[in-house]
């Protein structure tokens, strides 16, 4: 396919990139997935609660929070936050803003998987919660929540895995991530077709790495169901 | 020990309790029988609150609830009084994600906040007595219907109790298994504790119950010792429902 120089200089530009996109994916794509992913089910979680409350105010406003952040597309909301902001006073650092707004976004889609999740336990369930004395928020969190996790493990793990991919698109905010870094080197070495596959293959990696663990904890709350 | 006076619930339209009135002494087992749909259920379930009676007077123990229409209960008022009853379900609703032993501690650890040892000691001496000793540490799925039943029973007794309520506690299994849940209800009623029961077991009714309660149609159609009801009754809706039980 190629000639014996060709194929030496694309090995070298492959092997010369390999550390300085590790490197970005380390610095950036990994930091930001999962401390986006983090914060994301923790607000996903709260939402989740104030909407399975059914206090009203509560549940107006997660509604209206999902409603948004669900209805708008993701790279829209990157740039309102990070080129429309300044002109109101509100100056983000890239990485500042890729994580608010990644972790906005998961907390709307993850919100409704947790809820779900919570709705899918049986009513008996909390019955017999109530019926040893146990109140809502005791019911909700040593036997419903326990049980929902087993769950939502599978949904989480497919959002978690779009996150990993989802980052790439902080390179449209100037952060140096994965994407782009790769894309940088594409640009000055003129091989974009084997940078762009460089790129992929370390997603691919991250995101089996994030399957492998998702597999362990989804074996670790199934304690109690038969196989 | 239990008093119920003029208690009434409906579901939209539909009236369920129509003004019932009865009373439980300590250490009696009543036994509630009737014709499905003649809210017996609700009955037990308005007695631990996981339905709000709309109108009545419940009084158990020392604790008497008088809801009239614009009765709002906070939750620390609902969980106080129910507290004073453990409750075993038809479809025993045990804990999937708890072995047995652990399902039996729930309660005693976060409800009554003792220490996990006392709970733990206090739970094995309860499966003990369900004749579970052997299979604490098994998950639910691991246990015939029966056994999961008896857990539940066990459950409902780990918190000190005054009464326990029994809704249709053998009706979910297979006949074989039948016996040994009734044979250990049948021992606690020997026991002296307080217990409701409703069920369609009219031979466990006959032979454990102090106190049969006959309901149709959201009302006490009639109420008397096992003897009185089961022999003696000349009502005629009451001959009517045993007629048709003693036919199956």
């Amino acid at each position: 396919m190629f000639g014996e120089e060709r194929t030496e200089r694309i090995i070298g530009i492959l092997s010369e990139s390999f550390f300085p996109i590790l490197m970005a994916g380390l610095q950036y794509t990994i930091p930001l997935t999962l401390i986006t992913f983090t914060l994301g089910l923790i607000l996903a979680f709260f939402t989740a609660a104030a909407r399975i409350s059914g206090f009203m105010p509560l549940v107006l406003l997660t509604r209206f929070y999902v409603w948004i952040f669900r209805g708008t597309p993701l790279l829209v909301q990157l740039f309102i936050i990070f080129y429309g902001l300044p002109s109101v006073g509100v100056t983000l650092s890239p990485f500042a803003a890729a994580v608010i707004v990644f972790t906005l976004n998961k907390g709307a889609y993850s919100s409704e998987i947790i809820r779900a999740a919570i709705l899918s336990i049986s009513k008996g369930q909390w019955e017999a919660a109530y019926s040893i004395g146990m109140t809502k928020s005791q019911a909700l969190k040593r036997i419903v929540l326990p049980q929902a996790v087993r769950v939502s493990l599978p949904p989480l793990g497919n959002s978690f895995i779009s996150l990993v991919k989802d980052t790439s698109l902080a390179a449209t905010i100037t952060v140096t991530e994965l994407f782009q870094k790769g894309q940088q080197i594409a640009a000055v070495t003129y091989e974009p077709l084997w940078l762009y596959i460089e790129v992929a293959f370390f997603y691919l990696i991250f995101s089996t790495v994030l399957s492998y663990f998702q597999a362990r904890l989804e074996i670790r709350y199934g304690r109690g169901i038969a196989k | 020990m239990i008093t119920i006076d003029n208690l009434y619930k409906r579901f939209g339209a539909l009236e369920v309790l129509k003004g019932v009135s009865l009373s439980i002494e300590k250490g009696k087992t009543a036994v509630i029988i009737g014709p499905s749909g003649s809210g017996k259920t609700t009955l037990l379930r308005c007695l631990n609150l996981l339905e709000m009676p709309d109108k009545g007077t419940i009084s158990l123990g020392n604790k008497t609830l008088n809801v009239t229409a614009g009765t709002r209960l906070k939750q620390a008022e609902i969980v106080s009084f129910r507290k004073q009853t453990g409750m075993v379900f038809q479809s025993y609703n045990l804990f999937p994600h708890l072995t047995a032993v652990e399902n039996v501690m729930e309660g005693q650890v976060i409800v009554l906040k003792r220490s996990k040892d006392d709970a733990r000691k206090k739970a094995l001496s309860l499966l003990e007595k369900v004749g579970l000793r052997d299979r604490a540490d098994m998950y639910p799925f691991q246990l015939s219907g029966g056994q999961q039943q008896r857990v539940g029973i066990a459950r409902a007794m780990a918190i000190d109790p005054e009464v326990l309520l029994f809704d249709e506690p053998t009706s979910a299994l297979d006949p074989e298994l039948v016996g040994e849940v009734l044979k250990v209800m049948k021992d606690l009623a020997n026991e002296g504790r307080t217990m409701v029961v409703v069920t369609h077991e009219m031979k466990f009714a006959n032979e454990a119950a102090d106190q049969i309660i006959f309901m149709d149609g959201g009302v006490v159609v009639e109420q008397g010792t096992p003897n009185e009801v089961f022999n003696a009754t000349r009502n005629p809706r009451t001959l009517q429902f045993l007629n048709k039980v003693s036919e199956r």
